[in-house]
């Protein structure tokens, strides 16, 4: 096997494990609000806005053959989604006040529904994918930019 | 080989979602029966409306809301069920009004029963529903108009629909919608299981088998 053939297979194994990332967290975010029944509040859809799409933008990146340009087009959403999520994890952890929060309207965006070990909310897990995830996708720009 | 690995992976993640859903339902059917059993007040309270007999073995307790669509659509199917199966169902009405300004239907449906008036009243609310809380569009001013239709001294509701009695009733109820996770209206309990799957059909099923099971001996 070549050198470049090689680097086009780590090429896609990253780019899966972004897919896989993402696959996962729609699972996880749509199981919260269908079967939990927690209602996702403003700053929630923000985010699921940017992560649901991705599933598919990056799935047609894996075939027939990793395609670079995916980078392009999912780096926006994740950077997009990765911002309301610090936002958010910043709000619910009471760092920003509440009064400036644009929901007032249905669920309170700091409702407490779930802390994984106590101190992870979901807005955080948020957070984690989408970091995660343009870490991601900067390490493959920066290795099929070479 | 990616494609597979691609179609596998979708294939895991629904599955994981179903299973997690059927195990999660599972545990809440086993809370409930639970808490059925252990907190019969938390479905029933003593001012809550009841219909139907005393007797009755199966308890169909319907948080419900008098400005919610559905509740309204669902008013004469669950009075077909009680008509089909006399003295066998007791039916609860809860409170849930969730939208802002919907507590005060409840008020002025609370202070028709003080004169007797209950349950035309709320026929007359669900009747004329559609002129007056169109898809969560409150006006009042509009069911005002209605309600002599049901027989009651509109001008007494006005007076005791601000009643601290009304109000606890309400704060009460809200209370129970907490402990018991309603999040929806109408939200229906049959001897304190709830319905897992919305509808018509689910609704009857879950009745059924539990008509089956206490009158079955």
């Amino acid at each position: 096997m070549s050198q470049s053939d090689q680097a086009a297979k780590t090429n896609w194994t990253l780019l899966f494990m972004g897919w896989l990332l993402v696959s996962v967290s729609t699972t996880i975010s749509l199981f919260f609000s269908s079967v939990l029944e927690y209602e996702p509040c403003v700053l929630c859809w923000y985010q699921r806005i940017c992560l649901f799409p991705m599933i598919f933008i990056l799935g047609a990146g894996l075939f027939p053959t990793f395609d670079k340009s995916v980078i392009k087009y999912a780096l926006p959403l994740s950077i997009a989604g990765g911002l309301t999520a610090f936002y958010h994890t910043l709000l619910y952890a009471g760092i920003i006040p509440e009064s400036i929060q644009p929901c007032s309207n249905g669920v309170s965006c700091t409702e407490k529904y779930f802390e994984l070990f106590g101190f992870v909310s979901i807005p955080m897990l948020s957070f984690i994918a989408f970091s995660t995830l343009v870490a991601l996708l900067v390490f493959l720009k920066r290795r099929t930019s070479k | 080989m990616k494609y597979v690995l691609v179609g596998l992976t979708c294939v895991f993640l629904v599955l994981a979602f179903i299973g997690g859903s059927a195990y999660y339902k599972g545990l809440q059917v086993e809370k409930y029966g639970f808490m059925a059993e252990e907190n019969a007040e938390l479905f029933v309270r003593d001012h809550s409306p009841t219909l139907g007999s005393e007797d009755a073995k199966v308890y169909l307790v319907e948080f419900m809301d008098p400005a919610c669509e559905t509740c309204a659509s669902f008013a004469p199917y669950v009075k077909q069920i009680m008509d089909a199966n006399p003295g066998k169902i007791k039916l609860v009405l809860r409170y849930a009004p969730f939208h802002d300004g919907a507590d005060n239907f409840v008020k002025m449906l609370e202070a028709a029963r003080m004169q007797g008036k209950y349950w035309e009243t709320l026929d007359v609310m669900f009747k004329t529903q559609s002129a007056w809380a169109n898809h969560g569009n409150y006006q009042p001013e509009k069911l005002w108009n209605f309600i002599p239709r049901a027989g009651v001294d509109v001008e007494q509701i006005k007076k005791d629909m601000h009643s601290p009695a009304i109000a606890k009733i309400i704060e009460q109820d809200m209370a129970d919608v907490k402990a018991l996770n309603v999040q929806k209206t109408p939200g229906y309990f049959v001897n304190g299981k709830p319905l897992q799957t919305f509808g018509y059909k689910q609704l009857n099923q879950l009745i059924k088998s539990e008509l089956d099971k206490q009158y079955s001996e």
